[in-house]
């Protein structure tokens, strides 16, 4: 076909990314400066001087060798994830192949089956780990020394336990999100004289106020997403329990120690339903209260760039699910507050991350699974991740070298003393309800069942 | 359904069309103007016209969409923009094309290439194979031929997802994983059960006497089969040539499973598109016209095999 256009575009487009990455590590370099003088302006993302490499001579002459990444992160997310393995591969040698799909839940246990496994693949979530560990138990080969070191150094002790299975440490945390935000216009809230709510008493005032003051209705949702339906939905319930019932319960909920219709479960559905099932409080220029379970979860807050609705509760990856030119920020078009809680004593934050789990121990893997969970490619990857969006538990990340306000903020508020982090319930719970019946449970307590009908609905799939 | 029994009469149609002597009638072509009669019947245009409406309404409504800018597709529906099109207040723009024909990295010009390299050997491998057998077990009487065709004829009710995990692990064992080569081999294994059935029954409408005469002649089963029996076979080669290229150019499983991602043909590109959240679902509208404009042309070219093929192969008991 028309091979010479399009090389030459391909040349033109990749001038032009060099270019503006030129621009913003210089932007970078400066913010450095400011912040304490790193060498951050000399080498930018990719330089092999940027980073420690003296911590890959254990793992001997790896020049030539190659890893196989495997991952759920595509494009765009995944040219700046091989942009942040460009320091590593200058000091090693190693190549990292990058193999992104959307379909890689389902392809990696095709993969693991025939026998094909990537050296690397990142879990989006813990309950893929346990499946793997449990259905195949030699596939995922447990981590190196280096690597564990660095996971105790730089992660908390919560995050090591979401990658391990039965006391066994298998997978170091990759990136992470926190959902316990609520996304608004922050214009819109100054031209109303409005302040953010720093409680959940004060949220709900803030709700009645709104509703009573203005035309448009408070809040919007949506928690449509294909085959994932509902999802949207479970994470409200589970941000409510933890602040309703506490993380204590909330891990007993998981672990099934209180069944899922308990009391206290039960009150927080309620208490989620007095937004979400209220509708003088929703559906801001959707609908009903049923028109939650039909809207997708990535148009349902749109409303708020246009005005059509106030709030829309959603995790901190919804910053970049803004249509193009969208600025986010605090003075910008959109801004997210965390989601109050009327608990004075602790701020829980409910989110969610990726893990790596490697099923191969030849020294280059080893080297490269050492690499993703150090301070180092924590850096690189905030400083290759110029748009923002991303952001890590990692203790080592220097939060000046996050590219947007919001990350710093959201990166801040998980490494907040206050701050108890919860992962995403659905995700740690058994698949046929994390993945199943919660799901469904949440279309069917958003189109009319009482929390008590769900909640029991829920509790008799709970596997034996 | 309508339009399936009109077909017969476009055949000897065609052949009317040149200025030929009056002459009498055939048989066959009393039928086709009786049986085009019925059909012109205005109930029956009219109910063609409706269902082929119905039917391209969604595919005009993508059309629309992958011309609208990210914000209006999100915020309203394409409809909305059918009013504006006659007062020319409907805005269009081509952004969703470019973001994904050269956009960050998704680089659909490029996989196109791959669709092209898949896709060819896919159609010539197992159309060439077929035809051998089909042949044998149309020509060539052989011990347990019956038991070997109904074995062959039974392949088909095999699902193909069944086969992925078993495929995959022997590609693995032969060191082959990844290449283009699983790819066309796995595309030819699901085709050659309807591939050998359809061209046998194709083989087996050729009248016997015509093979024999060439036998007689001194013809042996390569010249019958080049110099007697392929030309008759064109149609039937071109039929379901156009099935199995619409089949391998829409495939997602096989090329998601088998290629490795430097391979890996334009439908598994286009499902990218859509990000690692599905935010970017708005690309996605132009990302399917792309991968949709080769099959419309091969199909508008070649529809007149397509419809001839399909009957040759159905109406055959």
């Amino acid at each position: 076909m028309n091979r010479t256009t399009t090389a030459r575009r391909r040349r033109l487009a990749a001038v032009a990314t060099g270019a503006s990455l030129a621009l913003v590590l210089a932007a970078c370099g400066g913010d450095g400066d400011d912040g304490g003088g790193d060498d951050m302006e000399e080498g930018g993302a990719g330089a092999a001087e940027d980073i420690d490499c003296a911590a890959y001579d254990e793992f001997g002459d790896l020049e030539g060798t190659s890893v196989s990444v495997y991952t759920s992160i595509v494009e765009p997310e995944q040219t700046q994830q091989e942009n942040s393995y460009d320091a590593f591969e200058e000091c090693t040698g190693v190549t990292v192949d990058y193999e992104g799909s959307r379909e890689f839940e389902a392809q990696l246990l095709v993969r693991i089956q025939a026998g094909n496994t990537p050296d690397i693949a990142y879990l989006p979530q813990p309950g893929l780990l346990n499946t793997i560990v449990s259905d195949f138990p030699d596939a995922i080969v447990e981590p190196p020394e280096a690597t564990v070191a660095n996971v105790d150094e730089f992660f908390s002790e919560e995050w090591k336990e979401y990658g391990s299975v039965d006391g066994t440490f298998y997978a170091a945390p990759l990136g992470a999100n926190a959902k316990s935000f609520v996304w608004y216009n922050p214009a819109m809230f100054a031209d109303a004289g409005y302040e953010v709510p720093e409680t959940w008493t004060e949220l709900m005032e803030l709700t009645e106020t709104i509703a009573s003051e203005q035309e448009v209705l408070p809040w919007c949702a949506g928690v449509e997403s294909g085959d994932a339906t509902g999802w949207a939905g479970t994470d409200w319930i589970e941000d409510v329990v933890l602040r309703t019932a506490g993380p204590e319960v909330y891990d007993q909920w998981i672990s099934h120690e209180i069944p899922f219709n308990d009391p206290q479960i039960v009150e927080a559905f309620d208490t989620a339903g007095e937004i979400l099932k209220n509708p003088e409080y929703v559906n801001a220029g959707l609908g009903g209260v049923d028109s939650i379970a039909t809207t997708a979860w990535d148009q349902a807050g749109v409303g708020v760039l246009d005005g059509s609705c106030w709030m829309y509760r959603m995790a901190s990856f919804y910053a970049t699910q803004w249509p193009e030119g969208t600025e986010v920020g605090s003075e910008g078009d959109v801004y997210a507050f965390y989601l109050p809680t009327d608990q004075t004593d602790m701020q829980p934050v409910l989110g969610g991350g990726e893990f790596v789990a490697a099923f191969d121990d030849r020294p280059e893997v080893q080297a490269f699974q050492t690499y993703l969970a150090s301070a180092d490619w924590a850096n690189q990857k905030a400083i290759a991740t110029p748009e923002g969006g991303w952001f890590s538990a990692n203790n080592g990340l220097d939060v000046n070298n996050l590219a947007s306000e919001f990350d710093r903020d959201a990166a801040a508020l998980v490494a907040d003393e206050e701050t108890v982090f919860r992962f995403d319930a659905s995700d740690l719970m058994p698949g046929e309800v994390g993945a199943g019946t919660f799901w469904n449970g949440i279309v069917d307590w958003l189109t009319g069942a009482s929390s008590q009908e769900v909640t029991d609905q829920i509790e008799s799939s709970w596997p034996m | 359904m309508s339009t399936t029994p009109a077909v017969p009469t476009s055949v000897p149609q065609t052949e009317d069309t040149g200025p030929t002597k009056p002459r009498k009638l055939s048989r066959l072509e009393k039928r086709a103007i009786a049986t085009k009669g019925r059909l012109t019947s205005p109930w029956a245009s009219l109910t063609a016209v409706i269902l082929a409406v119905l039917w391209t309404i969604p595919t005009v409504g993508l059309l629309v969409t992958s011309f609208r800018s990210e914000i209006d597709i999100r915020t309203s529906g394409w409809w909305t923009v059918l009013p504006g099109i006659f007062s020319g207040e409907a805005e269009f723009t081509l952004d969703n094309y470019d973001q994904a024909l050269y956009g960050n990295g998704s680089n659909l010009s490029e996989v196109f290439v791959n669709t092209f390299v898949i896709t060819i050997p896919a159609v010539v491998i197992p159309i060439t194979v077929a035809l051998l057998a089909a042949y044998g077990f149309a020509w060539i009487d052989f011990r347990g031929r019956d038991l070997l065709f109904v074995g062959v004829f039974a392949l088909q009710v095999v699902p193909i997802q069944v086969t992925l995990v078993p495929l995959l692990t022997n590609y693995n064992q032969w060191g082959m994983q990844g290449s283009f080569w699983t790819v066309w081999l796995s595309h030819s294994i699901f085709a050659l059960p309807l591939a050998i059935f359809l061209l046998h029954n194709f083989m087996k409408d050729i009248p016997r006497s015509l093979v024999e005469a060439a036998r007689v002649d001194g013809a042996g089963h390569v010249k019958i089969f080049f110099r007697v029996l392929f030309p008759l076979l064109v149609p039937a080669i071109a039929a379901f040539g156009i099935f199995q290229f619409l089949w391998v150019w829409n495939d997602l499983l096989v090329g998601l499973t088998f290629a490795a991602p430097e391979y890996r043909p334009l439908t598994v590109a286009v499902a990218e598109l859509a990000g690692s959240r599905g935010g970017d679902w708005h690309i996605l509208t132009a990302g399917a016209f792309i991968a949709m404009v080769v099959p419309l042309v091969v199909f508008l070219l070649l529809q007149r095999y397509f419809v001839r093929g399909m009957l040759a192969g159905a109406v055959k008991g």
